[in-house]
């Protein structure tokens, strides 16, 4: 019912560290706009115990009930600031999708269990070559695809991910871009590799579908982007493509690249929109691109990490995104999925544009007079932001021991 | 021979709960629209369960912990609504147009 193995833990470390990490962004934050309310707090642990309950699930009943928990609790986040018309309709959109996809997951939870007598995810394992009603099980497998792609933000199940994330106050972003996306690829992972690793040759086919076309939309959607929060969110769903491009492979490196991948994207947005928590005051939210014009002249250290999120998150060494994404393809490659390599190559070249941009905004265009201006001055929040963005660059030169322990776990050297 | 009534019944309400879901333009339909979806779940595994696991009741138990978290969305979905409806004095589901592109 609830297992505790090495991937569990590691997941719940890095997603109790980005708790933290978003507790220290959003104080300021939520100070300077009257919402420093504990319910805050409140529904993010609540969440974080869904997500820990999530990662550790031994059980469909338990893996249901910890995404239930991490998501009511984001419903409720995303809606919290109740006198804001674009929190609410995100509050609303999320919801409605939300629920959808959680009914598409219960579904194919239903199917699989008919087709196997079992919810209990080892013992799925063993049953499921010996299935009187592997049409059942294939037909089970796909409506919980549904679930978990929605959940990771992969298309076409993406629509949620922009509004929530421009509509939803900053911190709360944070939180879902972080620990949330830690979880949906615990979900993913104990879904398809310990319940139903044998159907791989099912699921391998689809994810590798799904992957190229977040990548696709999600790198070429940003492009157009003046809002920096949608922006991002675009940029999430194409990550979530590179994900799933280290799951497809079906063997315990790409799950080992994968969950990697994972745990490097959530440092990443941690900085990222850090970044736009130190730089946002009262009547200020730093949310357009064009807030950053000139940001270099202003505040050059808020610049430089900004800079050092946005490399790392094109996938630009000697960063901790560019070993994230060669790990990834390294594992499609291993896959004989040349192709998916290729595809995930030329649009992490295309991602590039909207990166620079931004890099661009900060360091060659002339400040304008409603920007972003001096950072905040609490100092806990530049110290540890500024410590979140240098491990960008130390984990992306002295990546050893991280992925050490990611193949540990998959039981690799 | 009643397996495959029973599941059919149960794709139908499935189904009518999707469409309902997408195609509603008053929020309190679509909320109504959740309940069947997961209701329809419940019908799955309580059959599964009757005919699969007579001892254990598993597919029994998983549907009173689905009841119970149907409740808590059908406890946050009005919340949300009415938080709207304060902020826009209307609950049509496609006036909703802050956020696009």
């Amino acid at each position: 019912m609830f297992v505790r193995d090495q991937t569990s833990e590691i997941l719940k470390v890095f997603a109790l560290l980005c708790t933290v990490l978003v507790f220290i962004y959003a104080r300021p934050y939520l100070l300077d706009r009257k919402q420093y309310a504990g319910e805050f707090y409140t529904l993010m642990i609540f969440a974080t115990i869904g997500v820990m309950l999530l990662v550790s699930a031994g059980n469909l009943v338990m893996i249901y009930l910890g995404l239930e928990l991490l998501t009511l609790s984001s419903y409720a986040l995303v809606a919290l600031n109740r006198d804001s018309s674009l929190s609410s309709e995100a509050a609303i959109k999320y919801f409605v999708l939300g629920a959808l996809s959680s009914g598409m997951l219960l579904y194919g939870m239903s199917m699989v269990y008919g087709a196997t007598g079992t919810l209990d995810l080892a013992q799925l394992h063993a049953a499921v070559p010996q299935s009187a009603m592997p049409h059942l099980l294939v037909f089970g497998l796909i409506f919980m695809l549904v679930g978990i792609a929605f959940k990771l933000g992969a298309a076409p199940f993406h629509m949620w991910i922009p509004d929530v994330y421009q509509g939803a106050s900053t911190p709360v972003t944070t939180f879902i871009a972080s620990t949330s996306k830690l979880a949906a690829f615990g979900m993913a992972w104990r879904l398809l590799e310990t319940g139903l690793g044998d159907l791989s040759q099912h699921w391998q086919p689809m994810l590798a579908a799904v992957a190229v076309l977040s990548m696709a939309i999600g790198n070429l959607v940003a492009i157009v982007q003046t809002n920096l929060k949608r922006m991002l969110a675009y940029s999430t769903i194409s990550h979530m493509g590179y994900l799933l491009v280290g799951l497809v492979n079906a063997g315990p490196e790409g799950y080992a690249s994968a969950m990697f991948y994972a745990i490097s994207y959530a440092l990443m947005s941690t900085v990222a929109f850090g970044v736009i928590l130190a730089l946002a005051r009262a009547g200020f939210e730093c949310e357009e691109i064009a807030d950053l014009k000139g940001l270099n002249q202003r505040s050059p250290w808020f610049a430089a990490l900004m800079a050092l999120a946005m490399f790392s998150l094109a996938g630009v060494p000697p960063l901790f995104g560019f070993y994230a994404k060669y790990l990834v393809l390294q594992a499609a490659i291993d896959a004989h999925m040349l192709w998916l390599a290729l595809t995930g190559a030329v649009f992490a070249i295309i991602g590039l544009y909207y990166y620079l941009h931004v890099v661009k905004v900060m360091y060659f265009d002339k400040p304008v007079e409603g920007g972003a201006d001096q950072s905040t001055p609490d100092t806990s929040l530049r110290v540890v932001l500024s410590i979140n963005a240098l491990a960008l660059l130390v984990l992306g030169v002295y990546w050893g021991p991280l992925l050490g322990w990611c193949r540990r776990s998959f039981g690799l050297g | 021979m009643m397996l495959e009534h029973v599941l059919v019944l149960s794709a139908y309400l499935f189904s009518i709960g999707i469409y309902g879901l997408i195609t509603s333009r008053n929020m309190v339909r679509a909320l109504m629209c959740l309940e069947l979806i997961l209701n329809s779940v419940n019908i799955n595994f309580v059959t599964f369960s009757d005919i699969f696991d007579n001892r254990q009741l598993r597919g029994d138990i998983f549907s009173i912990f689905v009841i119970a978290i149907a409740a808590a969305e059908a406890a946050i979905g009005p919340a949300i609504i009415s938080s709207i409806y304060r902020n826009r004095k209307s609950t049509r589901i496609n006036q909703s147009n802050l956020l696009n592109k």
